[in-house]
C-alpha cells in the first residue's frame, strides 16, 4: 500500500472518529452556551447511552430494526437522565459561584462511572459490543484502494442525519429560537417571556441524546463497552468544542472533525502512545493562540 | 534579662507545643502504644493532608478548580524516587539527601505547574479544570511508557525507605511527614494572612473587582497554582519514600478525586477543615475496606450533597454550631439583665 493510499485510509478513519467527537462536542458546546457550565458528566452520559444500546441489542439480536430501536431507546433514556441531572444537581446552583457547579458536575460524572462499576448487569469489566453479523454486510466501499467499512458508513449516515436534525431544530423552530436567545442573553430572554428553565432542560435533553447516539457509534467502532469508556472521549470532545469555539454549533462540528483526523493521523504516522498527548497539546496551543476558537467570538466581560 | 517581643514569644510557645506533640507522638509509636498499622494510617493521612492542602490553596482559596493533583503527586514521587535511587551518599548524609530530593521533586513539579498554568490561567473561565484533568491523564500515560525512568506499568520497585531499621521505621516516617505537614500548614496559613494571600482570596471572591483594585490577577493565580503544584510534588516525594514502590495506576483520576473530596467535605478555604477531614477520611478508608467499591459511589454523593446544601463543608457546619451556641448564650444574658 502506497503512502498516499495509507494517508487516505487514515483520513477516512479520522473522519469517522471525528464525526463521533463532533456529536459529543455538540452536547458540550450547547450546554456551555446556554447554562455556562462545563458538564463533566457528558462523557458518562455517553457511557450510559452505550450500555442502553448494548442491552437492547443483546435482548433483540442485531438486525437493522433493533439497531435503530437501540438508538431510539438509548437517546430517550439519556435525554431523561440529562434533564433529571440538570433539575436536581445544576439548577439549584445557577446563582452559586461557578466552582460549586463544576464540583457538582465532577461529582455527577464520578457517580455515574462508579454506579456503573458496582451494579450487577454492568460491572467493572469491558464487554464486547454486538455488531452486525457478516450476512448483513451490504454496506462496504472500496474506492481507490481505500476501504470504508460498514461501521464507518453507519457513523457517517447517523451523524449527518443527527446534525441536520439539530440544525433544523436550532434554526427553524420556536424552541431553537428560544435557545439562541437564552444563549445570547439569559436575563433579557427571561424578560421577553421565554421560559428559561424549559429551554435549559430541553438543551440538556438534546445534548444528552446526541451523547447517547455517539456512545452507540463509539461502542460499535471499538466493539466494546466499559464503565470508564466516556472519560477520554469526553475530554477530547471538550478539546474539540474549544477548538471550534465553545458555544458555537458549527464550531463543534468542525472542531470534532479536525480533532478526529489529528488523532488518527498522529496514531498512524507519529506514535500511537503519544496520540493523546498530541491532542492535549492542541488544546494548549489553542488556549495560547486563539482561546475563542475558530468560530468563537470575543466577548468582553461585563460587570 | 532579655525582653522578648510578644509575637516572638507566641511563636516560641506554639513551636514548643508542636515539638512536644511531635515528641509525644513519636514516643507513643516507639513504645508500641500506637501500633504500627495505626501509625502507618496516621502517616498516610499526613501525606493526604499535605496534598489536599495544596489543592485547597488553588481551589478553595484562589477559586480555580484543579482536577489533576494526582498527576503532580506522581511527578514529585517519581522525581524524588529517581534522585534517591541514583545518588549515593555516606550513611550519615542520607537524611540530607532525602530532604533535598523531596524539595527538588517539589521544584520539578512546580515547573510542570507553571508550564500548564501559563496558557490556562490567562483566560477567564473554567479551562483549568479540564486542562489539569487531561494533564494528569497524560502524565499517567507517559509514566507507563517511560520505562527507563519509571519502570513502566510493572511499577518502580526498591525505592529506599526513610530508614533501613525496621524497628525505627514507623517513627522515622511519621516524623518526616509530620514535620513537612506542619511546615506546610504554617506556610499556607501565613500566606493567606499576608498581602499576597489577600490578593488571592480577592480573586476568588470577584476576579473583575480584584483586577480593578490593582491586583495582578494572572500573576497571583500563577503564583498560587505553582505553589500548589510544588506542595503536591512534595507530598508525592514523601509518599514514594514511605511506600518504597510506585505504580502509574496509583495516580489515576480516582486519586485526584479523593483529594477533592477531602477539600470539599472539610470546607473550601478552611485549613483546619482540610486537616481534620484528611485524617478522618484516611482512617475511615482503611477501616471500611470492605466497602471498597461502594466508597467510590458514596464519595461523589458527598461532593454533590455538600455543594447543594452546605458549600462551606464541615468548617461551615462547625461555624453554624458556634454562632448558634453564642446566640443562645447572649439571649440568656439579655433575659437575665431584663429580669434584673
Amino acid at each position: 500500500m502506497g503512502f498516499v493510499q495509507e494517508f487516505l485510509q487514515q483520513l477516512v478513519n479520522g473522519f469517522s472518529l471525528g464525526f463521533i467527537y463532533a456529536l459529543i462536542a455538540l452536547g458540550y458546546t450547547m450546554v456551555y452556551g446556554i447554562a455556562k457550565l462545563i458538564n463533566f458528566a457528558h462523557g458518562d452520559i455517553l457511557m450510559v447511552g452505550a450500555y442502553g444500546g448494548f442491552f437492547v441489542l443483546i435482548a433483540l439480536l442485531v438486525t437493522p430494526g433493533s439497531f435503530i430501536l437501540s438508538f431510539v431507546i438509548a437517546m430517550l433514556i439519556c435525554a431523561l437522565l440529562g434533564m433529571f441531572i440538570e433539575r436536581t444537581c445544576y439548577k439549584p446552583l445557577r446563582s452559586a459561584p461557578r466552582i460549586n457547579a463544576l464540583i457538582t458536575a465532577i461529582g455527577v460524572s464520578f457517580f455515574l462511572e462508579n454506579v456503573a462499576r458496582v451494579i450487577k448487569p454492568i460491572g467493572p469489566n469491558p464487554k464486547e459490543f454486538p455488531v452486525f453479523p457478516q450476512k448483513f454486510n451490504l454496506l462496504e466501499l472500496d474506492f481507490l484502494g481505500v476501504h470504508i467499512n460498514q461501521t464507518q458508513i453507519i457513523i457517517f449516515l447517523v451523524s449527518v442525519f443527527l446534525m441536520f436534525t439539530l440544525n433544523y431544530i436550532v434554526n427553524n423552530t420556536k424552541m431553537g429560537k428560544a435557545m439562541r436567545a437564552v444563549s445570547f442573553d439569559r436575563g433579557a430572554a427571561y424578560l421577553m417571556g421565554i421560559n428559561v428553565n424549559r429551554v435549559i432542560s430541553f438543551t440538556f435533553a438534546i445534548g444528552s441524546a446526541l451523547a447517547a447516539a455517539a456512545g452507540i457509534l463509539f461502542a460499535s467502532a471499538y466493539p466494546q463497552v466499559e464503565p470508564l469508556m466516556g472519560f477520554m472521549p469526553g475530554i477530547k470532545a471538550f478539546v474539540a468544542a474549544v477548538l471550534g469555539g465553545i458555544g458555537s454549533i458549527p464550531g463543534a462540528m468542525v472542531g470534532g472533525l479536525i480533532l478526529g483526523i489529528a488523532e488518527t493521523l498522529s496514531k498512524g504516522f507519529i506514535s500511537s502512545k503519544l496520540a493523546d498527548a498530541i491532542v492535549f497539546g492542541i488544546l494548549i496551543i489553542i488556549l495560547v493562540v486563539k482561546p475563542s476558537g475558530i468560530f468563537g467570538q470575543n466577548v468582553s466581560e461585563k460587570v | 534579662m532579655i525582653i522578648m517581643n510578644k509575637r516572638v514569644l507566641t511563636f516560641f510557645k506554639i513551636a514548643g507545643l508542636i515539638l512536644l506533640g511531635l515528641l509525644i507522638g513519636d514516643a507513643l509509636i516507639y513504645a508500641g502504644i500506637i501500633d504500627e498499622y495505626t501509625a502507618q494510617i496516621l502517616t498516610l493521612a499526613g501525606i493526604n493532608v499535605i496534598i489536599a492542602l495544596s489543592l485547597n490553596l488553588i481551589s478553595g482559596f484562589t477559586g480555580q478548580l484543579a482536577l489533576g493533583h494526582a498527576g503532580f503527586m506522581a511527578i514529585g514521587a517519581y522525581a524524588t524516587a529517581y534522585l534517591v535511587m541514583h545518588i549515593h551518599v555516606p550513611q550519615h548524609l542520607w537524611p540530607v539527601l532525602v530532604g533535598i530530593s523531596i524539595i527538588i521533586g517539589g521544584i520539578i513539579t512546580a515547573f510542570f505547574g507553571m508550564v500548564i498554568g501559563f496558557p490556562t490561567l490567562r483566560l477567564k473561565g473554567d479551562y483549568l479544570a479540564i486542562v489539569t484533568l487531561a494533564f494528569a491523564e497524560i502524565i499517567r500515560v507517559l509514566m507507563i511508557n517511560m520505562e527507563g525512568i519509571t519502570g513502566g506499568a510493572a511499577g518502580l520497585k526498591g525505592i529506599p525507605l526513610y530508614t533501613e531499621d525496621i524497628n525505627l521505621g514507623p517513627v522515622v516516617s511519621f516524623t518526616w511527614i509530620a514535620v513537612f505537614m506542619i511546615l506546610i500548614i504554617f506556610l499556607i496559613r501565613n500566606l493567606i494572612k499576608s498581602s499576597p494571600g489577600r490578593a488571592i482570596v480577592a480573586i476568588r471572591e470577584d476576579e473583575i473587582a480584584a483586577d480593578s483594585m490593582g491586583v495582578n490577577v494572572f500573576y497571583y493565580k500563577m503564583f498560587s497554582f505553582t505553589l500548589s503544584a510544588f506542595i503536591a510534588g512534595i507530598g508525592g516525594g514523601l509518599y514514594s519514600l514511605f511506600f518504597g514502590y510506585l505504580n502509574p495506576t496509583m495516580f489515576n483520576f480516582m486519586k485526584s478525586a479523593d483529594f477533592l473530596v477531602i477539600v470539599v467535605l472539610g470546607g473550601m478555604g478552611s485549613i483546619a477543615g482540610t486537616v481534620a477531614t484528611g485524617f478522618i477520611l484516611t482512617y475511615l478508608q482503611e477501616f471500611l475496606r470492605v466497602l471498597q467499591d461502594y466508597r467510590l459511589v458514596i464519595y461523589p454523593l458527598i461532593l454533590i450533597f455538600i455543594m447543594l446544601f452546605k458549600p462551606t463543608g464541615l468548617a461551615g457546619i462547625l461555624e453554624d454550631i458556634k454562632t448558634f451556641i453564642s446566640k443562645k448564650i447572649s439571649a440568656k444574658a439579655i433575659r437575665k439583665t431584663g429580669e434584673g
